[in-house]
């Protein structure tokens, strides 16, 4: 094991029943690196991400073949608890998905469900969880109010404190912006920016400028296998690989 | 099935094309025009270089279009930067076409007391052969044509080197001569900076196709790869 | 005139023709579907309207019929003189013991079901088995769960007719009605709450009971109370089981007998001592019954319409 990366997967196979999504990719993420996933739909990406955080076991009839290993510890290890996995591994969905309670529950939930009973200490979470996220300033005079009356950019900014909340140490984010306009977008790629200071964040991302704007690295994956993976600005202005010329200057298929 | 950036791209490197044989024509003319001492070609090719200002700006403003409507990226985007480039060096160097014919403007009032003349016919085909080529290497993404003009870049030098000492010793002989002489010797200066501006494009060449910024980096072309 | 004038001057005259024809043509077939369009249109209008006639029909029916019955006196006070005069009080409460009894009984067992099916349960013999079961529960005639309930309840058990054994009877009864609206609701929670809290490292269990049945809840409630209101206005399944057709006495524990209004409406209907002299009394069991069941599904609107807005 190589203690200069946070997370390594080597060798990651992937099969839904008997098709195989993602074919031995091995991939390494430094510390307090953003590493933003490319690929057209379908290559396997997101099924890579939520290998991480074990969140494709919630489908029946997956498997995984490989090692992918977290500080040193192989979290496919049959001794792992799958709950503790994921409050070290945060993650932020597509589509904002606040739960229908108001603002400071749906921040505290995660402290909750992890057996924090001080109200002082969830309450002083909270407010740190919602600085981080760079919400606090529009949400602290209604914090009870329900969090559906959120507009999209914000609730997915809630969503994002309530990953931080739980203190996670890799932040999963599969397609954050894509539901949002153009401004929020911007606010969550800045924000992004602010939180690689304290977190290593992997991204999924359709869009290729943002990739381009807010990773450290980039890799590509095309029909289940990394092509390439390479600094980011190495990779957007000369790509190692044809098919990835291909893909990011838009002369795919 | 031709994307719509494609297309653009395809027209800007049409248009660097034809700005590159407005140019290349420019060269031709002004050199030939060192021997015969062509007052009116010469005056000509004073005349016309605003429409090769126009087109350069007219380039320049294509590529910003593509840059801010498409953000290219890999070798799209290498291939608007040399575009940018190159187009900027074509533009001086048609400069440099209009200097030559003005130094030619300038010789050809002289009295026929003024007989010195230096040959330089060696050092115009360098330079046109050197000019020509790099535009071609950018056609044919030629990096070995490149590299060879790249290194054709020193023989230029050595030949504007002499021509300096030849002249230097004429203006001493010919002291009563020295403003003809300077006219004749910035001559020299001229093809060379036209050199220069070859060896630039075919550095745009390099980059473009292998990604690699070779600009004052001499190691990269003498020590590692002649 | 020059010939090949007059020949393009027929060619154009000729297209233009054909442009026409064509255009015709054209409206034409816009006309017939449009005509086939509101003839459709028109059926469904109808077919939708026939629910809404039916419920004005019946409802001012008894409304005009039995309006008349109803009196304070009618609402609290027991039936008198062979069930003659006097009014229904002891049914009113025989029912609502009944019906929240089997509530009472088949909520936590219908929800339990339902979580274990849709959050739990993976696709196997064993879920078709229990999904099989649920179906067929569904399909069973009424009067067979009441014959089932004499049976086990009243005899096996022991209970006889009591308001425990009526209750349990309509609370199986009521089972596949709830756990298909709790499904209902718990699948309509998106998936996306799940993961966002498994995310969270929530265990399986806290994201049921803090996320999925908090956002569930107005659809299970709903179909909860459109339940009891099944069951407050069902008959057979009580008659052999918890209702009889007379008592003096109202009920002092979940053993004793009771009347219920269903079974009232039946027994003055059908084997009174003078049933045309109880029309009106009919009539007015029918409308309290009718009031109370539509009063419960009005409850069950109001309040998911509140919880929706929260």
């Amino acid at each position: 094991m190589n203690d200069f990366f946070k997370l390594t997967a080597s060798d990651v196979d992937f099969y839904y029943g008997d098709f195989k999504a993602l074919k031995n990719v091995s991939l390494n993420f430094i510390e307090k690196e953003v590493m933003a996933l490319i690929g057209p739909s379908g290559c396997g990406k997101s099924t890579f991400l939520r290998c991480i955080n074990r969140m494709n076991d919630l489908i029946s009839g997956t498997r995984v073949d490989g090692s992918i290993v977290l500080d040193n510890v192989d979290i496919y290890n049959d001794r792992i608890d799958v709950v503790n996995l994921r409050k070290k591994v945060g993650m932020v969905f597509q589509k904002p998905n606040p739960f229908p309670k108001s603002i400071f529950e749906n921040v505290a939930y995660g402290l909750r469900v992890n057996g924090i009973r001080d109200k002082n200490a969830i309450a002083g979470m909270v407010e740190k969880s919602l600085i981080q996220a760079a919400l606090f300033d529009e949400v602290k005079d209604r914090l009870k109010d329900s969090a559906l009356g959120l507009s999209g950019g914000q609730q997915q900014r809630l969503c994002i404190a309530r990953a931080l909340a739980v203190e996670p140490e890799i932040l999963l984010m599969d397609e954050p912006a894509s539901a949002l306009d153009p401004i929020a977008t911007q606010k969550i790629e800045e924000l992004i920016h602010q939180l690689k200071k304290d977190y290593t964040i992997i991204i999924v991302t359709h869009n290729m400028q943002q990739a381009a704007r807010v990773s450290d690295k980039t890799a590509f994956f095309y029909m289940g296998e990394l092509v390439e993976v390479n600094k980011t600005d190495t990779l957007f202005t000369k790509p190692e690989k044809i098919q990835t010329e291909e893909y990011i200057t838009g002369r795919f298929g | 099935m031709k994307y719509h950036l494609q297309k653009e791209l395809d027209k800007i490197k049409e248009k660097l094309l034809t700005l590159g044989a407005l140019v290349e024509d420019r060269v031709y003319k002004a050199v030939r025009s060192i021997e015969s001492k062509d007052e009116v070609v010469a005056k000509k090719i004073i005349e016309a270089d605003n429409e090769i200002d126009e087109m350069e700006i007219e380039l320049e403003e294509d590529c910003l279009k593509v840059l801010a409507l498409h953000q290219p990226v890999a070798v799209d985007l290498r291939f608007i930067i040399a575009v940018i480039k190159i187009n900027n060096d074509l533009e001086r160097v048609a400069d440099q076409a209009v200097n030559i014919a003005s130094r030619v403007a300038n010789i050809s009032k002289r009295e026929k007391s003024e007989e010195f003349f230096h040959d330089y016919s060696l050092m115009e085909e360098k330079v046109e052969y050197m000019f020509v080529k790099s535009l071609d290497a950018f056609v044919n993404m030629d990096v070995s044509l490149a590299e060879k003009i790249i290194k054709m870049d020193d023989e230029v030098d050595k030949l504007k080197g002499e021509a300096y000492d030849i002249i230097k010793d004429a203006m001493i002989k010919r002291s009563d001569q020295i403003g003809y002489l300077i006219n004749f010797f910035l001559i020299s200066r001229h093809l060379e900076r036209i050199a220069d501006y070859a060896t630039n494009i075919a550095e745009e060449v390099i980059y473009l196709v292998e990604g690699k910024i070779v600009r004052h980096r001499d190691e990269y072309l003498y020590k590692g790869k002649l | 005139m020059n010939e090949a004038i007059i020949d393009t001057l027929k060619l154009e005259y000729t297209n233009i023709k054909s442009v026409n024809e064509k255009v015709l043509l054209f409206k034409d077939s816009g006309k017939r579907r449009r005509t086939i369009e509101q003839l459709f249109f028109m059926m469904f209008k109808v077919a939708a309207m026939i629910n809404g006639l039916a419920l004005i029909v019946i409802v001012s029916y008894l409304v005009i019929n039995g309006y008349q019955s109803i009196s304070f006196e009618f609402l609290i006070e027991a039936p008198k003189e062979s069930m003659t005069k006097g009014g229904i009080f002891p049914c009113i409460l025989g029912t609502l013991y009944l019906s929240c009894g089997a509530i009472i009984f088949a909520l936590p067992i219908g929800i339990a079901s339902a979580i274990y099916i849709n959050e739990y349960a993976v696709q196997s013999r064993f879920l078709n088995f229990i999904r099989l079961g649920i179906n067929t529960l569904a399909g069973v005639p009424s009067i067979v769960f009441g014959l089932f309930g004499l049976a086990f309840f009243c005899i096996v058990l022991k209970m006889g007719v009591s308001i425990i054994a009526g209750s349990l009877t309509l609370g199986i009864m009521s089972l596949p009605v709830i756990i298909s609206a709790t499904e209902e609701a718990l699948k309509s929670v998106p998936d996306t709450y799940r993961e966002a809290s498994l995310g969270l490292g929530a265990t399986k269990w806290q994201t049921i009971y803090k996320v999925v049945l908090p956002t569930a809840l107005p659809g299970i409630l709903t179909g909860t109370i459109l339940a009891l209101s099944r069951a407050a206005g069902e008959t057979a399944p009580i008659m052999f089981t918890g209702a009889v057709f007379f008592t003096q006495t109202l009920p002092t524990s979940i053993f004793d007998e009771v009347m219920a209004l269903p079974y009232h409406i039946y027994v003055l209907a059908t084997a009174g001592i003078n049933i045309e002299l109880t029309r009106p009394l009919q009539y007015g069991s029918a409308l309290v019954l009718l009031i109370m069941v539509l009063g419960m599904n009005l409850v069950a609107i109001i309040y998911r319409s509140k919880l929706r807005r929260k």
